[in-house]
């Protein structure tokens, strides 16, 4: 279990003071100006080490990723965007550092726009995120006050400026290239890749993108040093992570772990275990909705880290585990997410548009029973149609979940289906 | 409220004003059309605090393009792509409920079905017969360990069932005020209900 100390964020469930001087207390912008004077290269290279991985879903190396970013400017400027449009159900983590760690995130802003020679930044904060905006808004105001935003920023020589931009509710602009559409003040639909945001990103300058607890988790690792951070979790996967454990679990909530937890220790040590005991659990969504669901048998044993759960054909994602008991109706749970991804498609591309709500449709069938036994293959083979067949990875996202409840729970559906017939059978008619 | 119909014209007010000034300055020149969302946003909360219903009718949104130099479709797209922009009147109180599964798997059904006794809707998107509340089904509002949700207007009320929405609706019907947000079960944000497991001890900065 990940000692105290070892926590980058000690204030997550807002037990102390949030605002700049609680925020200090803790250690925060704590020798920015020293850490800003290592230089560009010596910050990305100390990133690099750490393995810090993004945190937003898809875990590409955070360090690489700013190594994108252009070292001389063509007249352009960069524009550094910290994704904070946390809609992935299940996933609350980045609400927790907006609200109760807010100028971890700033800080986070000012060493990467630094490090990626960005003196611009925007947080893209989703729109029902209201009273967190607020928060944000008012923990910026301090830091701007106090000299640590802005021109010279915390003395360093470097001017940078940070925006607070709230969506409106739209799933899809956590996608990069949907958020960078709706931040230019347009529909967010999700852009051809490439070119890359790092060459052509929000008003055709480039940018990165990254997720905000990847960026607040930052300022700690280039304090405590990256071998602190590279020596947490497992090889490829280190460092901490917020999980979010919701569903049915005894006491639902917000951990930082290590990566490469047992899931059952997460669940019995911080969640108070499964409603009805470890033996009462059907399946766990390891990854928030879109990575593929695991019967019990893979929980018993999975770790919790990238490559462990990519292993069993499902993912981290953004670390949020959804529980579900044996009084669940998993085919039900599923075809809600169905549900979820037909209402957010951008609608855009076609095999996604018109593909999730065939999707939600068919599951209806399979949550009802009245589908065919054939019709499982059937529904297995669209979802290969939609997966890979579109701008964005929502498609990918839309398809996985199905294909892992037919992986793993093809049993339960076949049962439905064969219950329903067998309720309904009707002596032969002598027509 | 319901009975509303399509203003002729608009105006952002004084207050409303300063509020567009300050959102356009966020971004660079000439990328003025950023700030269409925080506009629709500012002109809904202006029919909100003018009208008692957060809306944003199409004589606004033709006003906002002419601010930012858009055609009007542009911004009629973007009120209409992102679901907060509400296009048509609602109620005072603004109740959307998360049903996403999370929220579904601890029993967001009870809510719906506690909005529903408590105000007379029968169907999504409805707004009461006295104009007080309207309920929308809302996807994943990225509160989960606190599920399940109810948002009104720009407030979650978290950890929910049956009795306390009922009696937090009845509080709203009778008059009240808005309670403040969080949850109603007593705990602080997304920690364990019955103590903390991890964040134990205080920590000395480290170095």
């Amino acid at each position: 279990m990940l000692n105290d100390k070892d926590r980058i964020y000690q204030n997550l469930y807002g037990l102390q003071d949030w605002a700049l001087a609680g925020a200090k207390a803790r250690g925060d912008w704590d020798g920015i100006t020293e850490i800003l004077a290592r230089g560009r290269d010596a910050i990305i290279e100390e990133v690099k080490t750490s393995g810090m991985r993004g945190r937003g879903g898809a875990g590409f190396p955070t360090g690489m990723k700013w190594s994108f970013m252009p070292k001389q400017s063509d007249g352009r400027p960069s524009y550094l965007v910290v994704n904070a449009d946390e809609s992935e159900p299940g996933t609350c983590k980045d609400r927790d550092i907006i609200r109760n760690e807010p100028h971890k995130l700033i800080e986070g802003c000012l060493i990467a726009g630094f490090a990626m020679g960005a003196n611009t930044g925007y947080i893209y904060i989703r729109g029902e995120y209201y009273n967190e905006a607020v928060r944000l808004n008012a923990a910026i105001a301090q830091a701007y006050e106090a000299g640590l935003l802005g021109k010279n920023a915390a003395g360093s020589g470097f001017d940078f400026d940070l925006h607070v931009h709230r969506g409106a509710g739209a799933y899809i602009c956590g996608e990069e290239s949907a958020l960078l559409e709706s931040l230019e003040g347009k529909k967010g639909m999700p852009r051809m890749k490439p070119p890359f945001p790092a060459a052509m990103g929000v008003y055709g300058c480039p940018t990165t993108v990254n997720n905000v607890e990847t960026i607040a988790g930052i300022p700690t690792i280039l304090r405590r040093g990256a071998p602190w951070f590279a020596a947490l979790g497992r090889p490829k996967n280190s460092g901490t992570k917020i999980f979010c454990i919701s569903g049915h679990v005894n006491n639902p909530c917000n951990v930082e772990e290590e990566l490469g937890v047992p899931l059952k220790d997460l669940i019995e040590k911080h969640a108070g275990g499964v409603r009805g005991g470890w033996d009462n659990l059907q399946a766990v969504i390891p990854g928030g909705a879109s990575m593929p669901i695991l019967g019990k048998e893979t929980c018993d044993t999975i770790l919790m880290d990238f490559d462990s759960l990519k292993d069993v054909r499902s993912g981290l994602g953004s670390g949020a585990v959804i529980v579900m008991d044996k009084s669940a109706d998993v085919i039900k749970a599923i075809w809600r997410l169905s549900k979820f991804f037909k209402h957010e498609s951008c609608g855009q591309c076609t095999p996604c548009r018109e593909g999730t709500g065939w999707m939600m449709r068919m599951m209806q069938r399979m949550v009802d029973g009245t589908a065919e036994l054939s019709e499982i293959d059937l529904l297995e083979t669209v979802t290969r149609q939609i997966e890979g067949h579109t701008i964005c990875a929502f498609g990918d996202a839309a398809a996985w979940p199905i294909q892992g409840l037919l992986r793993a729970f093809r049993p339960l559906v076949e049962q439905r289906i064969l219950d329903y017939q067998k309720r309904n059978a009707t002596p032969m008619a002598a027509e | 409220m319901s009975t509303q119909v399509e203003p002729k014209t608009f105006e952002f007010d004084a207050e409303a004003e300063a509020l567009v000034i300050s959102a356009i300055a966020h971004y660079p020149a000439g990328k003025q059309a950023s700030a269409v969302m925080p506009l629709l946003d500012i002109a809904q909360r202006q029919m909100a605090r003018l009208t008692g219903s957060a809306w944003v009718p199409t004589a606004a949104m033709d006003v906002i393009a002419k601010r930012l130099g858009m055609a009007p479709v542009r911004v009629y797209e973007v009120a209409t792509f992102y679901l907060m922009y509400n296009t048509k009147p609602v109620g005072k109180y603004h109740l959307q409920v998360c049903t996403t599964t999370p929220c579904w798997l601890r029993g967001s059904d009870e809510i719906v079905s506690a909005c529903k006794n408590a105000t007379g809707i029968s169907e999504f998107g409805e707004t009461s017969a006295d104009g007080l509340f309207t309920m929308t089904e809302v996807e994943c509002l990225g509160a989960c360990v606190n599920a399940p949700i109810l948002q009104i207007n720009d407030d979650y009320f978290e950890d929910l069932d049956e009795t306390r929405t009922k009696s937090l609706l009845a509080d709203l019907k009778a008059g009240g005020a808005l309670p403040p947000a969080g949850s109603r079960n007593g705990r602080s944000g997304s920690a364990p209900a019955t103590g903390l497991t991890a964040l134990l001890t205080t920590i000395e900065p480290a170095e």
